[in-house]
């Protein structure tokens, strides 16, 4: 189960073995020096997507609540609440707040698989 | 007396307001002037011939009932020590002078004034009978007559060893609230009315004979018909015998008048003003009289409205009040005359009447409903097609009286018979009120108002309704009411009223409750399944894993539950903004041994946190890392401290003063009841966060009104006070229950607090759940303390089962490995520190570095700065 960016890809990273990740809570990773947050949900599916929270410009993302807008799966911001499509990082509920400066509003979605018993992540580029 | 011309150099440029009179009437002005006269153009003078501020004198009985004429002060005490506030007390007004513009006190000093308002309310009347100045005879009007009758009946019962035997005459409002008085002291007490039923102003012929029996049930002897002509001495010259114009005869030991008031207009008359033929001073619908300079308002007024008669309700004195500050400030609301919808609890029994209740328009019809084995009495009066609603009475059972009353004038669809009918029986059609109903009749709102409120001012919920309109502000009993009409507008408008969590589950957070409890479910899982739908988010999430907390008490990272827990509850500690923690160690009650501190301090050092005392009597450590929380807790823990609920919806704190161990004036020990209801209530996770307080006098240096449940230390106990909070909305919290032990108190929090985790909306905290709680505070007690719907063993064991299962959950995370993994930096690098943070210096201590900060350079990078030392 793989959520594929357009974007070219990089070099895969391993980051965990699949085991080390409890369904519905996420975990941070350091990737070739960049934060993200990788979920594995409850029917299986893993995703990757910055951990860096537009809105509060903290690095928190792993320490939201997943969940479900209709048929999307989601995270929450666990700093202001903003909550953001787990499939495309676009934000759904901004709470009426504005990112903070420099920052876009969505969220950054990295690819991310299971290779065997391993968890590889490839971030997006430019 | 001061002159006209030489007052203005005498003082500020203020215009002076003197009231004369300082009851109910004149304690609605002065906080209406207050609150609406935000300029600050008046400055008021208020004297009273009484020694106390104004209080409820509608609440007089209750003084039977343990209360002290304090507990009957009306408002916040704080309105008397506005600046431009002064009260006089024991000091009688004994004439005016309206050509100087001032009034001569008893004590001849004189007071000028710029505008005069007389609220000086009416007086008891006796009929002029021998022997109504004997010892042992009573009126029934002040605070010192209840107070002087009280003593009487004590003393008279030790002289005679027996009950005391009471009579009272006038079985009227008064009377039968005097009865009741009687009663509850312990004395056998009749009614004796003069005309041919009790209540005759309220109910006709057969309601009376239904309060009759009602009341008659209740122990109370009832004599109607009977004319008193005289009150006879004993051989010790007290009253000892009635005697009645038939001949008859009553022994009694105390006597108590209650045959009417008569309005207290002397001033007037002195001073030449308009008196109506039955006594009041006479006003126009401005509340003003004949001299343009004095307003009257209260029962010591006769309004044009009101057929120039005085009308002895407090509901009309309160609008012409209103009235009379309007027209000061420069408005144009009129007085329209006196609603004289009644609804009263005698003795127990409900009795209402609003509108044609006497069926005197011509052709009306009655619809009645009798029930002699209950004891009800209802009647409808209609026009005659029976399509509108005229009138009504109930006697016993009042319940339709609150939805009809605002029907006035309007067309009842289907049988007018389906609300006078036992509850249940026939369906009651749903009733669209009219516009011009008015809902909340404290500030006079109409059910116009409210709609608009909905449609034209945005207001969609009920808090924002209530601060739009100020509908429900002042008692609050309209509130389901405001609910109703809110909400069929909200409907109409296509806006659904949706008690929906949110899109996974329709049902509401106390459905949602009672439906987990019954099914007896444990995961999320479950829950989503059996009740919702989808998988859930950051709303149902956290609602369901405190449903389950409160319910079951375990662990709320065990199971599946560490992915329900919001931000903070997620790893037991309060998320800052730049996503580091701070740890708030438990200090119950605020007490803290001078060792227990040091490990603290050494905590805050070694991990280089920034330290602040918080407004709970703790301290707060900030900018620990995720990976450094079990650290931290473990040194408390080793100390034999555990770490603090600052964050989740469960018990904060417990504040308190020193108390009586160490406080000169204390005369409870507080501390120690802090630091019991802490260790009681920590860790129960509810709707909202709850606060609670114990001061250990009166003085009240806890702040106690200000929590969810505060307790206030009393000669005899605690008085325990549920409802309040700070924050955006402050509420002060209102009496539970007075004079409790310690374990009285702790039993009804228990079932308070349980009430309240059960029923409340998420994030509904104490004070809105319990002005919306079905029949309010009164209800609530009433289910709390005298278990009226059978559930306080419920509740009981409930409480006893947190008790039972309370763990230091903090304590429970060092101990499990698979726990700890969900507390570090990174899954693939545990020991690097998140490498975004960045802080300043600011006074000796850290905090996080502004974006201008970061991108100058000069910020300390916290992993360098913050290492632990080992």
């Amino acid at each position: 189960m793989t959520a594929v960016p357009d974007t070219a890809s990089s070099t895969a990273t391993r980051v965990c073995a699949l085991g080390d990740l409890t369904p519905e809570l996420g975990v941070a990773a350091l990737v070739e020096g960049v934060q993200v947050a990788i979920f594995l949900l409850a029917d299986g599916s893993l995703h990757c997507v910055q951990n860096l929270d537009p809105f509060s410009g903290a690095s928190v993302m792993s320490r939201g609540i997943t969940g479900s807008r209709g048929d999307v799966p989601t995270i929450a911001s666990p700093i202001y609440k903003q909550v953001f499509s787990l499939l495309d990082g676009a934000c759904l509920v901004t709470m009426d707040k504005e990112p903070k400066e420099g920052l876009a509003p969505g969220l950054r979605v990295h690819a991310v698989a299971a290779e065997g018993d391993a968890v590889v992540v490839t971030l997006a580029r430019d | 007396m001061l002159s006209g011309a030489g007052r203005e150099g005498t003082r500020m440029s203020n215009e002076r307001i003197v009231v004369v009179g300082a009851g109910m009437v004149a304690h609605r002005f002065v906080s209406t002037l207050l609150e609406r006269d935000t300029d600050g153009r008046f400055e008021v003078e208020v004297y009273g011939e009484e020694p106390y501020a104004p209080y409820d004198r509608v609440a007089l009985t209750s003084y039977f009932q343990g209360k002290s004429p304090e507990d009957l002060l009306l408002g916040e005490p704080s309105l008397w020590d506005h600046d431009s506030v002064t009260l006089h007390r024991d000091a009688p007004v004994v004439a005016i002078d309206r050509e100087a513009r001032a009034v001569r006190l008893a004590d001849g000093r004189d007071a000028a004034y710029d505008h005069l308002v007389l609220a000086t309310g009416s007086y008891a009347w006796a009929p002029p009978v021998p022997g109504v100045d004997l010892p042992g005879v009573f009126m029934y009007r002040t605070v010192d007559d209840v107070a002087r009758l009280r003593e009487w009946v004590e003393t008279r019962q030790r002289f005679f060893n027996r009950p005391v035997r009471g009579a009272v005459i006038g079985g009227g409002l008064l009377g039968l609230e005097a009865a009741g008085a009687l009663q509850s002291m312990g004395a056998t007490s009749t009614v004796v009315e003069f005309a041919d039923r009790l209540m005759a102003l309220q109910v006709d012929d057969s309601g009376g004979e239904a309060l009759k029996r009602l009341i008659e049930k209740l122990g109370v002897t009832v004599r109607t018909g009977a004319a008193t002509s005289e009150v006879r001495a004993d051989r010790d010259g007290n009253a000892g015998t009635l005697v009645f114009s038939d001949g008859g005869e009553q022994l009694v030991d105390v006597v108590v008048f209650a045959t009417g008031i008569r309005p207290r207009d002397d001033l007037g008359r002195g001073a030449g003003l308009g008196i109506g033929e039955r006594g009041g001073v006479l006003v126009d619908d401005t509340s003003l009289t004949s001299d343009p300079a004095i307003s009257a308002i209260g029962e010591c007024a006769a309004a044009a409205a009101d057929g120039h008669l005085s009308v002895g309700l407090i509901a009309p004195g309160n609008t012409m009040a209103d009235v009379a500050v309007d027209r000061l400030l420069g408005g144009d609301a009129h007085y329209l005359g006196a609603d004289t919808a009644t609804k009263l609890k005698l003795l127990g029994v409900d009795v209402a009447s609003f509108g044609d209740a006497f069926a005197q328009t011509p052709g009306a019809l009655e619809v009645v409903y009798s029930d002699p084995f209950s004891g009800d009495y209802k009647k409808l009066v209609m026009t005659d097609d029976a399509s509108t609603l005229l009138g009504g009475m109930f006697v016993g059972d009042a319940s339709a009286y609150a939805t009809l009353r605002p029907m006035i004038g309007a067309k009842l669809p289907g049988d007018p018979s389906a609300w006078i009918l036992p509850e249940g029986a026939v369906e009651r059609p749903e009733l669209e009120l009219p516009d011009a109903a008015t809902v909340c009749s404290c500030n006079n709102v109409t059910a116009g108002t409210i709609r608009d409120a909905v449609n034209h001012e945005g207001c969609h919920d009920l808090g924002s309704v209530k601060s739009c309109t100020k509908a429900g502000t002042a008692c609050g009993s309209c509130l389901p009411l405001v609910k109703k009409v809110m909400a069929g507008e909200l409907e109409k408008a296509g806006l659904e009223v949706s008690n929906a969590l949110c899109e996974h589950f329709t049902l509401s957070r106390a459905q949602l409750f009672s439906a987990i409890h019954v099914a007896e479910l444990r995961t999320f899982t479950e829950v989503i399944e059996r009740f919702g739908a989808g998988h859930g988010c950051d709303i149902c999430k956290p609602t369901v894993g405190s449903i389950l907390a409160s319910i079951h008490n375990e662990h709320v990272l065990g199971g599946d539950r560490a992915a329900l827990q919001d931000t903070n509850d997620r790893v037991m500690a309060n998320m800052q903004k730049d996503g580091t923690y701070s740890v708030v160690p438990r200090i119950p009650g605020g007490e803290i041994t001078p060792a227990r501190l040091k490990v603290i301090a050494e905590v805050a050092e070694d991990f280089g946190l920034y330290t602040k005392i918080t407004g709970g009597q703790r301290i707060d450590l900030f900018g620990a890392r995720l990976e450094q929380l079990p650290q931290i807790w473990k040194r408390l823990v080793d100390a034999g401290m555990e770490s603090g609920h600052a964050y989740g919806k469960s018990l904060r704190t417990v504040k308190s003063c020193v108390g009586s161990t160490w406080c000169r004036y204390g005369v409870q020990d507080s501390a120690s009841m802090a630091i019991a209801l802490e260790l009681r209530y920590r860790g129960l996770r509810s709707p909202h966060k709850i606060k609670l307080a114990a001061s250990g006098c009166a003085r009240e240096c806890a702040e106690a009104r200000g929590k969810d449940v505060g307790l206030i230390a009393t000669e005899k106990g605690w008085n325990v006070y549920v409802g309040g909070n700070g924050g955006f909305t402050p509420a002060h919290a209102e009496l539970l229950v007075a004079d409790v032990t310690d374990e009285e108190a702790f039993t009804y929090i228990d079932r308070y607090l349980m009430l309240y985790i059960r029923t409340a909306d998420r994030l509904q905290r104490t004070a809105p759940w319990q002005a919306e709680y079905e029949g309010g505070l009164d209800e609530i007690r009433r289910v709390v303390v005298e278990d009226s719907l059978g559930i306080c063993a419920e509740l009981d064991a409930h409480m006893a089962h947190h008790l039972d299962t309370y763990e230091d959950e903090w304590k429970a995370v060092l101990s499990d490995p698979e726990r700890l993994q969900q507390f570090t930096s990174f899954v693939n690098a545990p020991d690097t520190a998140d490498p975004s943070l960045a802080y300043v210096e600011q006074r000796g201590q850290i905090r996080p570095a502004t974006a201008e900060e970061r991108a100058s350079g000069a910020v300390l990078i916290a992993p360098a700065r913050l290492e632990v030392h080992a």
